[in-house]
């Protein structure tokens, strides 16, 4: 069986190849290359511990603020130091901001054009779908990009810049907020919300975060027309070609949680499996024995990890490092997030048909809605000319770990200070998690697993069912390896 | 070669050693939008890695096409530095689904481009991923750091006959970009339009100090000692915007922002080499309590006489508000005050 190789993957961020078998027209297995190394955790060594919030959001361009969030958690729990209310709000807001960009993306300029190819014509509901959502050409983009830009008004305002913003800091942020700019971001909240609910879902976002079961969808999408909304204009392709069956992943979800309040998070952490589960950091391990890296005895944990590239090793096919929880794959995200959390209706789509394209996508726009109502409370509660900074010097020994939820699931940074220097700085980000390759024990990582089975339609060559379940995930692949 | 030019101009973009960040800091762009901006300009998307249907091998055939001859490249981005690692085998970035580094295909790209266009300081000059040890020995496409040469050597010229346009920044402001682009379109770009390191001068001919909010606090030494204080941000907080290319306080970012507006430095992001300041970014670096980095074009005796005699002058006003994080003192009422 000849190996067919897939590559680039565009619409994803960073360069990506996915190697494949097939049999019967279908997948049998798979090897998931990320083929570009930078070597982030090699240039942190020997830094102060300050610049690594220059250096890390510069590792990923659509994650930025998640990878300044996690340094300054980093930091602060070397520290020891807690944020002032506003600081936390101010946090959460930029962080939440995005958050939502990057799923608002995905869902338009990253997922939907594959529905537009040249491979569904003479699908029924094919001309719709190229109308609206065909790359670049298509009416979607060019209601999105407008709206996308007026949003991120909010990261002007609360981050100076975007990406690459120096004012997520362990003690708040730097960028302390007065009453008239308090109004400006609830007014930039109300735009975004009225085009969520007049373009994206159609309906009031309370009535879409109050769906709670599968039945309850179903029957909300019949409500209206397809091209209503551009979820329900999802929802009926989905249907149509069945995505709940298509890239089944391990069923073993994990989220770090995210968006504190008095150190509380919004979204819980822990594990989802059927049960849910504690997370336990101590038994993260990175193992590499099919990485692009000097091998070693055993994987390691992050705060003893070492990353040093080596191009030719037995065995090995990507760059990227294989993160295990207490030994075992785990999928991140959105819908693992959801699933974690408990929300009724991501409980029962898992509960029915596991991870999969259709409830990855569901759980993502599910998650725009919940957070815009959230990030309008958290305005509201911002008190200007109370303090959004608490200052506070770092040990010169030291360890501490930041470990949050971006877009793409969970993000952790582990660093160790020595001399008042970095000592060693190891990132997991959420790609990392899933689309590691095979561990030492054989096991493929969570998008390997969950491409075996995806079909090839008659005459193809780069079977499409791949493409959705690739971009099901969202992944970002300049994070993954760093 | 089959090259004629229509009424449109065609555009490639690839990224290499990068984060994709001056892609999504681009799809910011506003007033008009970018697919506007690009309709606007005449300008016809061959491949972008955010935007475009084709996937792998639609990919691959494209890039020979244009290698071959057979599709005309009127401009060519490169976003994130040419890796040349591991020991210059340019291994640490080889194109999905090609058995060659992304260094080979940029190389051969480049010299059938009309105009080459480097978008971020990584594409420039190597920018933020040659950091440290530069571990994945990257370089920009026309510079390495402050060096000529790169990867296309110092004698390169693209068929129109510029060097490689260098759009600094990290990430680029939408701007910069579209009207960079623009400018190209509507045939108003030459080497009088660059400067020593071939940015667009529309943008660097300005410094990051010119319309800085806190200019107030400049003038008067009245400086900020941590982050989320008023004060000026130079003479504690690592600011180097008195020194820095850019117009990023003369037009907003994001509508609303600028890195000191949002609180903290400016690292020179559009310089060579800002990646490795020699000193960690957000302290100053000071000799006898002077900052070592003085504004650009002034005289160093004039800056210490200058500075102590404002210093002296400091109204209480700035002196309080630059260690708070909201104003406390407001400017009086020099009528009502008499």
């Amino acid at each position: 069986m000849s190996r067919r190789i897939i590559g680039p993957f565009n619409r994803v961020e960073g360069d990506l190849e996915v190697q494949i078998e097939f049999s019967d027209a279908k997948v049998s297995k798979a090897w998931v290359v990320s083929p570009l190394y930078r070597g982030f955790e090699q240039m942190l060594h020997g830094k102060d511990p300050m610049d690594a919030l220059v250096y890390v959001p510069r590792i990923c361009g659509i994650c930025s603020v998640a990878q300044s969030v996690a340094a300054a958690r980093a930091i602060a729990h070397a520290q020891g130091v807690d944020m002032p209310a506003n600081g936390e709000l101010a946090t959460n807001l930029v962080l939440a901001t995005e958050n939502l960009a990057d799923h608002l993306t995905h869902f338009y300029l990253f997922f939907m054009p594959d529905f537009a190819r040249e491979t569904y014509a003479n699908e029924d509901w094919f001309t719709d779908a190229q109308q609206r959502f065909k790359a670049v050409e298509g009416s979607a983009a060019r209601e999105v990009l407008p709206a996308r830009a007026e949003f991120m008004h909010l990261m002007g305002l609360l981050a100076g810049k975007w990406p690459h913003s120096l004012a997520l800091q362990p003690g708040g942020t730097s960028r302390s907020l007065e009453t008239q700019e308090k109004a400006r971001i609830s007014s930039i909240l109300y735009s975004f919300r009225q085009f969520l609910e007049q373009v994206l879902f159609g309906d009031m976002l309370e009535n879409v975060i109050a769906l709670d079961s599968v039945a309850a969808l179903d029957d909300w999408v019949t409500q209206a027309a397809p091209a209503s909304s551009d979820f329900r204009h999802f929802l009926h392709i989905a249907q149509a070609l069945e995505l709940q069956s298509l890239g089944r992943g391990t069923d073993r979800f994990m989220s770090y949680g995210v968006y504190a309040l008095e150190g509380k998070p919004l979204f819980a952490a822990g594990t989802w499996d059927g049960d849910a589960g504690e997370l336990d950091q101590a038994v993260i391990r990175e193992d590499i024995s099919h990485s692009w890296m000097h091998h070693q005895a055993e994987a390691k944990h992050p705060y003893d990890g070492v990353t040093q590239p080596s191009a030719d090793q037995a065995d090995a096919y990507t760059w990227c490092k294989a993160p295990r929880l207490d030994g075992q794959v785990m999928e991140v995200g959105a819908l693992a997030r959801q699933v974690v959390n408990g929300h009724p209706l991501i409980r029962d789509l898992v509960a029915q048909s596991g991870g999969n394209v259709r409830n990855r996508v569901i759980a993502r726009l599910l998650e725009i809605a919940l957070v815009v109502v959230e990030m309008e409370q958290w305005t509201s509660r911002i008190r200007p000319r109370e303090p959004f900074c608490t200052h506070a010097a770092l040990p010169d020994e030291a360890q501490g770990y930041g470990m949050i939820e971006a877009a793409r699931g969970s993000l952790g940074h582990w660093m160790r200070l020595k001399k008042g220097r970095i000592l060693n700085y190891q990132i997991i980000a959420p790609t990392t998690w899933n689309f590691s390759p095979r561990d030492a024990g054989g096991t493929p990582g969570a998008l390997e697993q969950a491409l075996i089975g995806a079909p090839l339609r008659d005459g193809e060559q780069d079977p499409v069912s791949v493409q959705h379940i690739v971009r099901s995930f969202d992944p970002c692949m300049v994070c993954t390896v760093h | 070669m089959a090259q004629h030019r229509d009424s449109k101009l065609n555009l490639l973009w690839l990224q290499s050693g990068g984060c994709g960040g001056c892609t999504l800091s681009l799809l910011g762009a506003e007033s008009p939008d970018l697919l506007t901006t690009f309709d606007s300009a005449g300008i016809r998307l061959l491949w972008h890695p955010s935007l475009s249907e084709q996937s792998a091998s639609g990919l691959h055939e494209l890039l020979q096409q244009i290698i071959n001859g057979d599709i005309r490249l009127d401009l060519f981005c490169l976003e994130g530095s040419v890796i040349q690692g591991p020991d210059g085998s340019g291994l640490f970035h080889r194109l999905s689904g090609s058995d060659r580094p992304m260094r080979d295909w940029i190389h051969d790209l480049s010299k059938v481009a009309h105009y080459s266009i480097a978008i971020g300081s990584c594409a420039a000059f190597g920018g933020i991923t040659s950091g440290g040890g530069n571990p994945s020995e990257a370089c920009g496409l026309q510079f390495e750091n402050s060096v000529p040469g790169g990867l296309l050597g110092e004698s390169f010229n693209a068929i129109e006959g510029l060097p490689v346009i260098n759009i600094a920044g990290c990430p680029v402001h939408p701007n910069w970009v579209t009207e960079s682009l623009l400018q190209i379109a509507h045939g108003d770009m030459n080497r009088q339009e660059l400067d020593e390191f071939n940015r667009p001068r529309s943008y660097t001919d300005h410094l990051v100090h010119h319309a800085c909010p806190r200019n107030e606090f400049y003038e008067f030494k009245a400086s900020a000692a941590k982050p989320s204080d008023l004060g000026c941000l130079m003479e504690n907080m690592g600011c180097l915007g008195t020194q820095a290319h850019a117009d990023c306080n003369i037009r907003p970012w994001n509508g609303e922002g600028s890195c000191i507006r949002g609180g903290y430095a400016c690292i020179n992001c559009t310089q060579p080499g800002f990646q490795e300041p020699d000193y960690s970014f957000t302290t100053t670096q000071k000799i006898a309590g002077i900052p070592v980095g003085l504004p650009t074009d002034m005289p160093k005796a004039w800056f210490i006489a200058l500075a102590s005699l404002s210093k002296a002058a400091t109204p209480k006003r700035l002196r309080e508000n630059a260690h708070a994080d909201h104003i406390l003192v407001t400017p009086g009422n020099r009528d009502k005050d008499k």
